[in-house]
């Protein structure tokens, strides 16, 4: 008798927990309902072409016109130049890492170690760091001081990024190619990195993301525009950093052109996340497998 | 076919030398970065000892009293509080999604926990402006009997809750992923229910992972800059209830970077908050990555 009241008490137990479970795991999609919900809501409403192809006109951080054109290509070419500079250095050291490394383990661990530690060091210490190189460097708020500091910041997302992918490569393929009288420079490009041509595609469009959508970073070393720069030494606009800076205006016209720039930068955002999942899809056709 | 051949090994020879000079500048990094932060705040420890910045709150930049103090315990209140709402609903969404719900499920949480993370943080923080600041002012402090205008310790908390959750869930659920499925077998056919398989075996083997998991997300969360700054109210005072603003380390950097060149060894005190978050963040890394490092296939 004692046997199934026990029994009883722990499919209580059980059920009663089930139940957080459940309404814990759907508490995060109802978050991110409620985030997008309340986003597009509240910008959708004063959202315009004149927002996305104007630049900022005299009155307008007074609620006169103009739009953030200046903040989305600004975004685009810091998130760009960043994301390219970041493939230079990035995808050399992870094909290094998985080619050269391959069979010296210690090591490789070693730099995976360093790679996730500086993987989760905050943005906002990449910035001042960035400030600490200009101030070096001697050189002003610009494009270039922003691209450089986001390049830092994003480098190790990208090449653990790239690293995790270049490790489901088998080691017979590399010996494969190296056995038929490729170079290792050859195996890397021509074979192992055509290999994982999905996966590199989504940590670089990943990264790419992460680059447009810091603000921490480049509050320090982009400056700030109402121009659209026209070169590596001018300072640039972002749109993280627009909406920041038009949501803390008085006017209540400017923070309202903030919930929209919001709803720009998010869909900007998605857009991103949702091409790298079609590329993904269709580079996966050409992998030997 | 001779020079086709050179050309071969001068390029395998350049690019070769190319990813050497990458690999060790990427490993360098964190030591530059380290070095290059401490060098700029040096400045400061000519006039404050150590003790000072860090436990005294005073905090008078024009005089040159840099006490650290309330910036320190503003990020300890909204991290803490941030992990105390995430670490309960990853964990129990993690068992779920990785004993009992169908495979479909546990795509669609997949799905949604790739756009949270990749929802920039100034979008938070327009979210926590729009609806955790007005939720908290209008529901949740006259349910305490205390009026706030929303800016507070509380609203960053919950933001920064719902900004780390992706991270921690991602790894917690890769964690239970690797607890092999023949140790929750052994204690099923043994007559344990399945509640108890998963507290006695599977939480308990797979607890380093746990610790490790959470101890990630609370160095996330005590970096996280931008969303925090919009919601939490940015007073310099040590807060005393989670209904009071604060003024974590981040947001103090992030918002005085306009000042900074013109009070003399104010560049030196944010130069050193960023030294304080990075060796927090780093040694908090470097601790938990060895807790985890069996489960990794490295």
């Amino acid at each position: 008798m004692k046997n199934t009241k026990e029994m009883k008490a722990k499919k209580i137990e059980e059920a009663v927990f089930k139940v957080i479970m459940i309404f814990s795991s759907s508490l995060i999609l109802f978050v991110l309902g409620l985030i997008i919900y309340s986003i597009f809501e509240k910008g959708l409403r004063s959202l315009s072409w004149e927002m996305i192809t104007q630049t900022p006109k005299g009155g307008y951080y007074y609620g006169k016109e103009g739009g953030v054109l200046n903040a989305i290509l600004g975004s685009l070419y810091l998130g760009i130049g960043s994301t390219v500079l970041a493939m230079i250095i990035g995808i050399p050291v992870a094909l290094f890492m998985n080619i050269y490394l391959i069979k010296r383990k210690r090591m490789l661990n070693f730099i995976r170690y360093l790679l996730d530690l500086i993987w989760g060091v905050p943005s906002i210490v990449y910035g001042a760091f960035g400030f600490t190189l200009m101030v070096f460097f001697g050189i002003k708020t610009s494009l270039m001081a922003g691209i450089i500091t986001v390049t830092l910041f994003i480098l190790p997302i990208m090449i653990r990024g790239i690293d995790e992918v270049l490790k489901t490569v088998p080691i017979g393929l590399i010996e494969t190619g190296l056995s038929l009288g490729s170079t290792k420079t050859e195996t890397s490009f021509r074979i192992v990195l055509k290999q994982c041509y999905s996966g590199v595609v989504t940590a670089v469009l990943l990264s790419f993301g992460r680059a447009i959508g810091d603000a921490a970073s480049v509050l320090f070393t982009a400056g700030y525009t109402d121009n659209i720069p026209t070169g590596l030494s001018e300072p640039v606009a972002t749109l993280p950093l627009s909406i920041f800076f038009q949501l803390s205006s008085p006017v209540p016209e400017v923070q309202q052109r903030a919930y929209s720039s919001a709803v720009i930068l998010t869909v900007l955002i998605l857009m991103i996340s949702l091409s790298s999942r079609a590329l993904s899809k269709r580079y996966h056709k050409n992998r030997i497998s | 076919m001779i020079v086709l051949f050179y050309n071969r090994k001068t390029k395998n020879r350049i690019v070769t030398t190319w990813m050497n000079i990458c690999v060790i500048f990427v490993a360098l990094l964190p030591f530059i970065l380290g070095i290059g932060l401490f060098v700029k705040s040096e400045l400061l420890f000519q006039s404050n000892s150590l003790g000072d910045l860090l436990f005294s709150d005073v905090w008078k930049p024009y005089q040159g009293k840099f006490g650290f103090f309330p910036f320190i315990m503003g990020s300890v209140w909204v991290t803490f509080l941030a992990m105390l709402i995430s670490a309960p609903i990853c964990l129990f969404a993690a068992i779920y999604l990785t004993q009992y719900s169908k495979s479909y499920y546990l795509k669609i949480i997949h799905t949604a926990i790739d756009i949270l993370a990749g929802i920039p943080s100034v979008v938070y923080g327009v979210w926590g402006i729009i609806v955790v600041v007005p939720f908290i002012s209008n529901y949740v402090a006259p349910i305490f009997g205390v009026k706030t205008l929303g800016y507070s310790v509380l609203a960053g908390a919950i933001v920064l809750s719902v900004m780390i959750i992706p991270f921690i869930l991602n790894i917690l659920i890769e964690i239970f992923r690797t607890i092999p499925v023949e140790l929750t077998e052994a204690s099923l056919s043994v007559g344990a229910t399945k509640w108890q398989t998963i507290k006695f075996v599977l939480v308990k083997k797979a607890l380093p992972g746990i610790i490790a998991a959470l101890g990630f997300g609370l160095a996330r969360a005590f970096g996280e800059t931008m969303a925090v700054l919009m919601v939490v109210g940015n007073v310099v005072k040590i807060p005393h209830s989670m209904f009071e603003p604060g003024y974590p380390l981040p947001a103090l950097i992030a918002n005085n970077y306009g000042e900074m060149l013109s009070i003399p060894k104010y560049d030196a005190a944010l130069m050193f908050a960023a030294l304080i978050l990075f060796l927090v963040v780093m040694a908090f890394n470097a601790l938990m990555r060895m807790l985890i490092i069996r489960y990794e296939k490295y």
